[in-house]
């Protein structure tokens, strides 16, 4: 595969000063060979596993879980019970562990919070105009600082598609400079929106972006666009924090969100991550799946391993 | 020139409207003839199509359901001349076809028939209607290998259920090539599944399956066998139907009992106002 060799590069902190440096840096990455990218995301594809490895991936993946609800019809009881089913995602087994974090709108950052005090479920708030990140940037910053002082310690921001794609990156970089500064302590996940992105090279321009103006995560989709998270784009994604942590020391986390719905894409994205990055990745620290309906089918996938058989929709709740 | 070959049918399972070969990549030969040899895994991916189907099929109206059910038999008509070169006895054929077309006039009367008003004590329309209960689990007789097999097929679908068959294992050419029929016959992929292989490999799985809602244990010869399934049937309370008589007469009035066994009740109470 194609690696970005930037040991050279000494200081990539000087980058951000200019649009020139900027565009140099961003441009100069080796671009993506698109067939062996989809290739060697098919192939890793491709592996089985079974029984026990199966049962500690189904686990991992639980508690990679950001149990996510960004619909106009939540309600305060709706994300309520969805906090509650982070907490324990399968009451009849004490064993299950609970999931990574829970992920709303800022306006549903409150009801969430009385949920989760005192537990070790994080909560993420999206931010800065989601979905489209079409906002002006002061409006963008105001709603970051109000999901924190709300309660969310995670904050997921678009970043500027428009920007980004006309080639203004200095603009989409010190955007999310200022919403890194507007977050405080919380988390920062980067979404790249990568459906909307058109080509591999843009995905890993942006993670490289997203990376350098100080993103503790990067993150593929918004879910809102027909294009979600695919195994190829995040196998980008993921030699992209690889050669990061190389070139500065910093390791930075990945989250694919958005169209993995069952147990055995979770799998894959597992397996992706330990042969590309490595088990340092391997946990809800540094690896997390943005989804919804993941989760009943890793609940259901779990009990058809403790029990022998094979459970239903009907029993698990539908959000 | 050199002499034609002739192309040999490889039977395949029918899931979600598609022949796939089994995900074990196994077969058994029978009747002179290469056939998938189901696993539990098949079993598990046939219930998924079927409950995926339910929605779409038990909300299609009866008179709907009806229709498709009368195409099938028109299209086992066209095909009568494929199952007696597999052995199926032509009258056999044609009892199979009248058999379809007799349930399919039931779909919408059985409503009538099952349902009804009920009188209450207060200023209330009550009314009951019988409701498919979901995905139900078929072991498919033995002999008569067409006959059999629409006779437990056909009444569980009519009502707007949708089916996962263990067809018969040592006749399992013909309950193929009815899927065939079922293929090309405006029936919604997945509203019959057909797994063919070992009965005890496929059965115990389907039997405990907690996304099976009833399970028809026709085909069931071995006592052991049937008390093992209605055991694991029991862990949801499945509806069961016990295993049916080896000399049972498909030939005969097949009564309602098998529709009205599938069925759950829905009871609405509507005020009459004043």
């Amino acid at each position: 595969m194609t690696a970005t060799t930037t040991s050279a590069r000494s200081d990539l902190s000087e980058l951000g000063r200019s649009e020139t440096a900027l565009r140099t840096f961003l441009h100069g990455l080796p671009g993506v060979d698109q067939v062996g990218a989809e290739q060697r995301a098919a192939q890793l594809g491709t592996r089985s596993i079974k029984t026990t490895a199966k049962a500690q991936a189904i686990d991992l993946a639980i508690r990679m879980v950001d149990l996510t609800t960004l619909e106009g019809a939540d309600t305060p009881g709706k994300v309520r019970a969805l906090a509650a089913k982070a907490l324990r995602p399968d009451p009849a087994d004490p064993t299950c562990p609970h999931v990574g974090a829970v992920c709303v709108y800022p306006a549903m950052v409150p009801h969430v919070a009385e949920v989760l005090r005192g537990s070790a479920v994080h909560l993420a708030s999206v931010a800065t105009a989601f979905p489209s990140g079409q906002a002006p940037l002061d409006v963008k910053l105001a709603d970051t600082r109000a999901a924190v002082a709300a309660g969310a310690d995670e904050i997921d921001m678009v970043i500027n598609r428009g920007a980004f794609l006309a080639g203004r990156y200095a603009e989409v970089y010190d955007e999310i400079v200022a919403t890194k500064e507007a977050c405080g302590d919380a988390h920062l996940k980067v979404i790249l929106e990568t459906g909307e992105l058109a080509t591999y090279d843009n995905v890993r321009r942006a993670s490289w972006l997203g990376m350098l103006a100080g993103g503790d995560f990067i993150k593929t989709s918004t879910g809102k666009v027909p294009v979600a998270a695919t195994l190829p784009v995040t196998l980008v994604m993921l030699e992209a924090v690889r050669d990061f942590r190389a070139a500065t020391g910093r390791q930075v986390g990945v989250k694919p969100a958005g169209g993995i719905k069952n147990t055995k894409d979770a799998i894959k994205y597992l397996v992706m991550v330990n042969e590309t990055v490595g088990g340092d990745w391997l946990s809800p620290d540094w690896f997390r799946f943005g989804a919804s309906s993941l989760l009943n089918d890793l609940l259901m996938q779990r009990t058809k391993l403790t029990t022998g058989i094979y459970s239903g929709p009907d029993y698990f709740t539908l959000d | 020139m050199s002499e034609r070959v002739a192309v040999r049918k490889t039977y395949k399972l029918f899931i979600g409207g598609k022949f796939p070969r089994s995900e074990s990549g196994r077969s058994y030969l029978v009747q002179s003839a290469n056939v998938s040899l189901a696993s539990r895994k098949d079993a598990r991916d046939a219930v998924v199509a079927a409950r995926a189907a339910v929605k779409g099929w038990s909300g299609a109206t009866a008179y709907n359901r009806g229709q498709i059910l009368y195409r099938v038999a028109e299209m086992l008509e066209g095909r009568r001349e494929q199952f007696v070169a597999l052995g199926v006895p032509g009258g056999e054929v044609d009892a199979a076809v009248d058999r379809w077309v007799w349930y399919a006039g039931w779909a919408d009367k059985l409503p009538q028939v099952y349902g009804g008003a009920n009188p209450v004590a207060g200023p209330y329309f009550n009314l009951s209607a019988p409701e498919p209960t979901g995905v139900v689990a078929v072991v498919a007789p033995e002999s008569p290998a067409l006959l059999g097999l629409v006779g437990v097929i056909a009444p569980a679908i009519v009502t707007g259920n949708t089916v996962v068959v263990a067809a018969s294992p040592s006749a399992p050419l013909a309950a193929v090539t009815l899927a065939e029929v079922l293929a090309t016959s405006d029936l919604p992929g997945g509203v019959v599944n057909l797994l063919t292989g070992r009965i005890t490999e496929t059965a115990p799985t389907l039997a405990a399956h907690l996304d099976v809602n009833a399970i028809d244990l026709a085909g069931v010869t071995d006592r052991e066998l049937a008390t093992e399934l209605e055991a694991g049937a029991a862990e949801n309370l499945k509806r069961v139907l016990r295993p049916v008589p080896a000399d049972h007469d498909w030939a005969g009035d097949p009564g309602l009992g098998r529709m009205t066994a599938l069925l759950e009740t829905k009871t609405v109470w509507h005020p009459k106002g004043v």
